[in-house]
């Protein structure tokens, strides 16, 4: 049963590029999405500690 | 304050929305007839727009009857969103817009009068002129008349949403694209319900329902335009 | 900055309030998310039984259905805080309206392709021009708008106010563009053929769909909230509060 179950299960009845290729876009739109934003979130995070850096300098010479 | 002279002392002094609306429309439609040519050119560009596609998909007269309310619609709209910038962009980079902005007038109606001077030189000598190339497309006489009133009452609105969309990219760069890509969507009930008017007289169900759907559109756009139109303008100059 | 007031709102519509509590909520809604698709994906790829109409390949409607109903969702969703970003002058509404839009068109997107990859083994071609889809179209083309407007201007808050005008312009305009889409498809196409009609849709099917609705709006909460954070941080660079937010070692 394993081994036609798992066929079967990725024939999807003949029509396994339609519905794996949907499910793979949903996975792959969802990871893209991640991965840019957490990204961007270093990126913008990283200017924010270099901004302020740059502005702690000028006051420890106190 | 450049503008006073061509104001006049009574409209600033003067609140009601009605006499900044006719104001505005003079003064927007006296500019415009200054410059005849450009306004000649806007109606050549719808011409030789629709000229562009039996040339492209061939003279076969069932074809182009097919085709021929759509081509004429689309290219209308297309002619509409080409013009849409002169409504505030000669007025915003002298700083006129700035005046009519802080002028007593109701700001919505002045804009109303910017609108309604736009489509007088715009889409009125479209809607009057699209009988002619209705009948380039093997249109029936009956057609070529519903096609010019659904012009009619259709490019008012497509002026009044193109103005929301001007207003808003008022200064930007980023040229005509960006414009195109706000409006379209907007523009396209307008597109269904006025090619679709023709489409119906032909399966013999009668225009009614479209040309009545066009003419809510209108009045509905007509109340909220301005308004959409006015904020936008107030975003821009801030 | 709006002073300091006892009411809770208030105090949280400020951006350096909300980033904080933005960070420590973005792994709740991941979780939930993960959790929810897990499930969803397990009843809609194995629990679900095979459609009698059309076999196996029905099972698309569980990315595409979700999709397609977060699409619109997210619009209104960002339609309403360009609302209140307009009628209160805050930023953070603005931004949060600017955090969702590529969600918004992510999951458009989506719903348009699984629906051209539903559509050819159910009705034998990719794109039949129905309404929904249209209409689908249609919705791509306003959040591309409202992101091309937010991109061409440079002063932030001219982009916030512009782009909340162009949200509310298209909000409203959405039921008409779908009623007049609705109407082109019935003139042109006779019967029309709803995507999401499956005549009887067992239990299973419908549980399926709504347990990955779900997944899909706590994903969208979770990845909102991140890049909200990120949006908050790029704004906001040069006050004061923001280093003591952003942890150095990145």
């Amino acid at each position: 049963m394993k081994q036609g179950g798992l066929v079967a299960f990725l024939a999807m009845g003949g029509y396994g590029f339609y519905v794996w290729t949907s499910y793979a876009l949903a996975a792959i739109a969802v990871a893209v999405e991640i991965v840019a934003v957490r990204a961007r979130l270093r990126a913008a995070t990283k200017s924010v500690s270099g901004s302020e850096r740059a502005m702690v300098l000028p006051d420890d010479t106190q | 304050m450049m503008c006073v002279e061509v104001m006049g002392e009574e409209a600033t002094r003067d609140s009601s929305a009605l006499r900044g609306f006719a104001w505005s429309t003079m003064r927007d439609l006296r500019l415009a007839m200054r410059s005849r040519a450009e306004l000649a050119v806007q109606l050549l560009f719808y011409v030789i727009v629709v000229t562009l596609f039996p040339l492209a998909v061939g003279a076969e007269t069932a074809l182009l009857r097919a085709l021929g309310p759509g081509v004429l619609w689309v290219a209308a709209l297309l002619a509409s969103l080409l013009s849409l910038p002169r409504i505030f962009a000669t007025d915003f980079a002298d700083g006129s817009l700035e005046q009519i902005a802080l002028s007593t007038q109701p700001l919505p109606a002045l804009i109303s009068g910017k609108i309604a001077a736009h489509w007088i030189s715009t889409g009125l000598p479209l809607a009057l002129i699209s009988p002619l190339l209705a009948a380039q497309f093997g249109l029936s006489r009956d057609e070529g008349w519903l096609l010019a009133l659904g012009l009619l009452i259709g490019t008012p609105t497509l002026s009044l949403l193109g103005a929301i969309g001007a207003a808003l990219t008022l200064g930007l760069r980023s040229g005509g694209g960006l414009l195109a890509l706000l409006i379209l969507p907007l523009y396209v009930p307008i597109l269904i319900f006025g090619a679709g008017s023709i489409e119906a007289m032909r399966a013999g169900l009668g225009a009614g329902p479209q040309l009545a759907l066009l003419t809510a559109a209108l009045l509905v756009a007509m109340v909220g335009a301005p308004l959409a139109a006015a904020a936008a303008v107030r975003i821009a100059l801030d | 900055m709006r002073p300091m007031s006892a009411i809770a709102w208030f105090k949280l519509a400020s951006p350096a309030s909300f980033f904080p509590l933005a960070r420590r909520l973005v792994p709740w809604f991941g979780a939930a998310a993960a959790v929810l698709t897990a499930a969803g994906l397990w009843i809609g790829l194995i629990v679900a039984p095979t459609d009698a109409q059309q076999g196996d390949a029905y099972r698309i409607i569980f990315i595409h259905v979700p999709a397609a109903w977060m699409s619109m969702f997210i619009y209104v969703v960002m339609a309403f805080w360009c609302a209140v970003s307009l009628t209160f002058n805050t930023r953070l509404a603005a931004m949060l309206a600017q955090a969702l839009a590529p969600t918004g068109a992510m999951f458009t997107f989506l719903a348009l392709v699984t629906g051209a990859l539903w559509g050819k083994p159910a009705w034998g071609t990719y794109w039949a021009w129905d309404a929904r889809m249209t209409s689908e179209l249609i919705l791509l083309f306003l959040y591309f708008g409202y992101m091309a407007l937010r991109n061409a201007i440079d002063d932030p808050r001219r982009a916030d106010r512009a782009s909340a005008v162009l949200a509310l312009v298209g909000v409203v305009n959405v039921p008409i563009i779908y009623f007049s889409v609705k109407w082109w498809n019935t003139l042109h196409q006779g019967a029309s053929v709803s995507l999401t009609s499956a005549p009887t849709m067992a239990v299973t099917m419908l549980t399926g769909m709504l347990v990955m609705a779900f997944a899909a709006w706590f994903y969208a909460i979770a990845i909102t909230l991140l890049r909200v954070q990120a949006i908050i941080a790029e704004r906001e660079k040069n006050t004061s509060w923001i280093g003591e937010m952003v942890p150095r070692t990145r």
